[in-house]
């Protein structure tokens, strides 16, 4: 056990190999992954790259020791972590995933670091000096009480480094660390897991990560290994030589490679504008039990034919400024105006709010309602009084525009993370809107997906349909917007306003 | 958050509130136990009085309480009501006779004493829970109750997740609301767009439930044999005096009740 | 979703995911309980209460019974996943107090007599509708004793036999077709109950 009793002795890289490993879950027919052979030496960095379904978070969980055979129809190979099995060198290796929020376990910043510690069965007496050294080491910046509800999702994510390296791992497997995060919060991630690993005790620690944002994770490895579905691994050097030989074949498999090998970003287009379709005047909300506004007197409109990007970090009010555009939740203040209308869009029935405005929510599946892809398109036409032929005709035309009719009949809640995201923007064009809101559509996508949404919705705007995105992604809205607005604390920035 | 009651406000440095929880708990259940036993005014007239005195010693204010407690307060008079009416004990003056409806002295007696005993079985726990961190309970389980640590601390990790859901819960209405669902006056269909949400909320939990699963195991939690504890629950003699003290006043309350010989098993 | 399952090796052993899933499925239903008591209630349950036609909509209360019993499939998970559940609406502002906690404790006991009694071998729809049944059998007589003790015999009969019904139907038909839906969603991965009949 390295994480000694008695809090003496730092952590030193281990070596990681394996043989012919491959993992085949119960219930599919596709392997994870299958034929991975890869050596890790003590201390390095690698970054493992690949298109989504390449089995990526499976090796992961494999080298951490955390797949459970019990869920896989078949498995072969090995995985050693320092000659030893991973599933019995668990207490070497620390993992961060992907959601903070459900990695947490404690309500509280120091219970949650010390979880770990009281697992390794620390005596207390040495529990707490290690927490505090382990906030130090990420720089966290409150107490050991602080709520861990309170914190934003950056702040969650250092804490759960914090509970990782506070276990003095060998290795450190990192599982898309930063993909819920906002770009301020992931800059302050990666840097914690940079300097953690600079000296002190994480020195020489083993990294293995995965990481969408391949552009700010190379800066944090020395070594890139390239997975492919099914076939092991592809490609394995150094960043520049693996991005120089492979970048455009990965790109065009999704993979975000990073400049200067990545296909350059599309240039903006701007849309063919029109008049004003929405007006929103003086709106605030302020949640029940919030201390202040989440928005207060925002105004603003949008234009047909235009594309607004709606920009500011998490917890600014961006996201209730959408919900408020939408007509999905009701002011406090102010209305909103679609169209001429005299019934603020808050007070409009479902079923007339969908024909003219669709909203993607950031989760895909917070808006999935019915048994199959297909008749998830079919449900919004439905209530819009749509007839039925003309319903099915648009639904199998917006499943072959978004590369889902193999997936017609397949249950919305099993598809991919892009599959998810592309039947969730068709159910909400399914009614033809005239307004499209979105709330992050890029999230954690991948490249393909991305400029598919992008594609999509430069087409959108091109016939006419006004288009609203709340987006950290800057070159999205860089690609897209006609119009900026940014957030912060509820408030408009003074410049986006459109007094009317 | 808006839909769950987390934010009465207690003052933890109250006597009763500063307790072991598994003394407030212990201190609770048993005289909810004993009533199970007997419906008699007495009993529980005695019990609910001792009590409501002891609320400020928990630290509880009254208004807090009373918000808490108004559910509680209209099933008493609906309970107190049923029991009247489909009562067998149908002796003393008619009070009200409507069809088959017959209201009489007796069985509106008899109705107020069953709607006492569920006060007094209701009053000990609401004070008990109001005052306990969900986290001092699963030490104090765990330390004083050899819980097994798995479970408690499994527990409580989910619960972290409940104010999680509940925000959930607000998205998945708004989500339905771009759908084009809900707003129907036909109940079938509201019911429906109900169950949807439900189960768009199952799937959310259970999705979590497994993540949070990996990333306890990630820091040693299935295979931890010998786990210690950061945090030190005590047992004082203050927790073992509220435990005395609940013994002794259940102890009183039923020697009283079978003195005045109002005590009345149910099973005699 | 077979009715008759393959037996797991390690059937009574515990998993993490089998321990924290039961009990996020717990606080799922704790807190649309404790939604219930605060806001629902009034208006639907409480003109109800104390009359023989209560149990009927309490069947709700059974769900998590006999939904932890049929995802988790372990000893032990029914009782368990109940009694979470009526903690949970117990912290979240719930005024029954510990009658809560009791009630959640007998009505996970009624259910898992029933899948003890199945030997922990059947997991379908009739386990899950007599695991339904036995909860509302133990809820009818808890009530009987702690509510309406004062009723006349056959109208605590009446009272009884309208748990057991609800328990049937709502807890144990409504169960099995939600853990039926959620597996499709591939949500129960982790477990034997999710595991597709047909690889995807």
């Amino acid at each position: 056990m390295t994480g000694s009793a008695d809090g003496s002795g730092g952590a030193r890289g281990v070596a990681v190999r394996l043989r012919g490993f491959g993992w085949r879950y119960a219930g599919r027919k596709a392997w994870a992954c299958r034929g991975v052979d890869l050596d890790l030496e003590p201390g390095e960095r690698v970054l493992l790259v690949g298109p989504s379904g390449a089995g990526k978070s499976t090796l992961l969980r494999a080298v951490a020791g955390l797949l459970d055979p019990e869920t896989a129809a078949e498995h072969e190979g090995s995985v050693l972590v320092d000659g030893v099995p991973a599933a019995a060198a668990r207490d070497r290796v620390g993992m961060l995933l992907q959601d903070p929020e459900s990695s947490l376990v404690m309500s509280r910043s120091g219970d949650d670091v010390a979880f770990g510690l009281e697992n390794l069965g620390v005596p207390p007496e040495h529990i707490w000096p290690r927490v505090d050294a382990a906030f130090a080491q990420v720089g966290f910046p409150y107490d050991r009480d602080r709520p861990t509800a309170a914190l934003s999702g950056g702040e969650q994510q250092r804490l759960a480094l914090a509970g990782a390296l506070v276990r003095r791992p060998s290795v450190l497997v990192l599982d898309e660390p930063t993909a819920n995060l906002d770009p301020a919060g992931t800059a302050t991630v990666l840097g914690a897991v940079s300097s953690a690993l600079a000296g002190g005790s994480g020195a020489g620690t083993t990294l293995l990560m995965v990481e969408h944002r391949v552009d700010v994770a190379a800066g944090l490895v020395d070594r890139v290994v390239v997975l492919e579905p099914g076939g092991g691994v592809a490609d394995d050097g150094p960043p520049a030589e693996v991005f120089g030989r492979r970048g455009a074949a990965l790109a065009a498999a999704g993979v975000w490679v990073p400049a200067p090998w990545g296909p350059p970003a599309p240039p903006f287009t701007s849309g063919p504008g029109g008049d004003v379709l929405l007006t929103a005047r003086d709106l605030s909300l302020t949640y029940p039990r919030a201390r202040r506004p989440a928005l207060s007197s925002a105004w603003l409109s949008v234009r047909r034919g235009t594309a607004v990007a709606v920009t500011g970090t998490n917890g600014s009010g961006k996201s209730t400024l959408a919900m408020l555009l939408a007509g999905l939740l009701p002011p406090d203040t102010g209305e909103v105006l679609l169209d001429g209308a005299d019934r603020p869009l808050h007070r409009w029935r479902p079923r007339d709010l969908c024909r003219r405005v669709g909203t993607v929510f950031q989760d895909p599946e917070h808006q999935f309602v019915a048994r199959t892809a297909r008749d998830e398109l079919l449900v919004g036409p439905r209530r819009a009084g749509v007839a039925a032929g003309e319903a099915a005709a648009r639904a199998d035309e917006l499943l072959e525009r978004l590369r889902l009719t193999r997936l017609a009949g397949a249950n919305p809640f099993t598809l991919s993370g892009g599959e998810k995201r592309r039947l969730s923007v068709a159910a909400m064009l399914a009614t033809a809107p005239d307004l499209l809101v979105m709330d992050e559509p890029t999230f954690g996508q991948d490249a393909r997906t991305w400029a598919e949404l992008l594609n999509l919705c430069v087409g959108l705007r091109a016939a006419g349909t006004a288009i609203v995105a709340v987006t950290h992604d800057e070159a999205f809205a860089d690609a897209l917007a006609d119009e900026r607005v940014t957030v912060a604390g509820g408030v408009l920035a003074a410049d986006a306003r459109v007094r009317s | 958050m808006t839909l769950l009651q987390t934010h009465l406000s207690t003052d933890p440095a109250a006597p009763l509130a500063r307790r072991n929880p598994v003394a407030k708990l212990a201190a609770a259940l048993l005289p909810s136990l004993v009533l199970l036993v007997s419906v008699d005014p007495v009993s529980s007239g005695l019990l609910l009085a001792a009590w409501l005195v002891s609320v400020p010693a928990w630290g509880v204010g009254w208004p807090g309480l009373l918000r808490r407690l108004w559910p509680l307060g209209l099933a008493l008079v609906m309970v107190a009501l049923g029991n009247a009416v489909f009562t067998d004990r149908k002796g003393g003056a008619t009070l009200l006779e409507a069809g088959p409806l017959l209201l009489t002295a007796e069985s509106l007696a008899t109705g107020l004493t069953a709607g006492l005993r569920v006060a007094a079985i209701a009053l000990p726990g609401v004070l008990a829970i109001l005052t306990i961190d969900p986290v001092d309970l699963a030490d104090a389980l765990v330390q004083h109750l050899r819980v097994p640590a798995r479970f408690a601390y499994g527990s409580l990790a989910a619960f972290r997740l409940a104010p999680l859901l509940a925000a959930e819960w607000e998205v998945l209405g708004r989500a339905r609301r771009a759908r084009g669902l809900g707003g129907d006056r036909n109940p079938a269909r509201a019911l429906a767009v109900l169950g949807g949400r439900l189960f768009a909320l199952l799937v959310g939990a259970v999705r979590r439930g497994t993540q949070l699963a990996v990333a306890m195991d990630a820091r040693g939690f299935a295979a931890s044999a010998h786990r210690t504890s950061a945090r030190r629950q005590t047992f004082t003699r203050a927790d073992v005096a509220l435990i005395a003290g609940s013994v002794l006043l259940t102890a009183l309350a039923v020697t009283t009740a079978v003195a005045t010989g109002a005590w009345s098993p149910l099973l005699s | 979703m077979s009715e008759q399952a393959t037996v797991p090796a390690r059937r009574h052993r515990w998993r993490t995911v089998d321990i924290v899933v039961a009990s996020v499925l717990g606080v799922t239903f704790g807190v649309l309980f404790a939604v219930w008591n605060n806001v629902v209630y009034a208006t639907v349950s409480a003109p109800l209460s104390g009359s023989p036609a209560q149990p009927v909509i309490a069947g709700v209360w059974l769900i998590p019974a006999v939904v932890g019993g049929l995802v988790i499939r372990k000893a032990g998970a029914a009782l368990y996943t109940e009694v979470i559940a009526a903690t949970v609406s117990m912290f979240f502002g719930s005024a029954w107090g510990m009658s809560v906690f009791m009630s959640g404790v007998w009505q996970g006991l009624g259910a898992e007599l029933v899948f003890a009694l199945l030997l922990y071998r059947r997991w379908g729809l009739v386990a899950a509708v007599l695991a339904g049944g036995g909860a509302g059998l133990a809820m009818g007589v808890y009530e009987v004793v702690v509510y309406v003790s004062t009723y006349a015999a056959d109208w605590k009969l009446v009272y009884v036999l309208s748990a057991v019904a609800t328990g049937l139907v709502l807890a144990g038909g409504l169960g099995w077709l939600l853990v039926r839906a959620l597996a499709r969603t591939g949500a129960l991965a982790p477990f034997a109950a999710g595991r597709a009949q047909s690889e995807i």
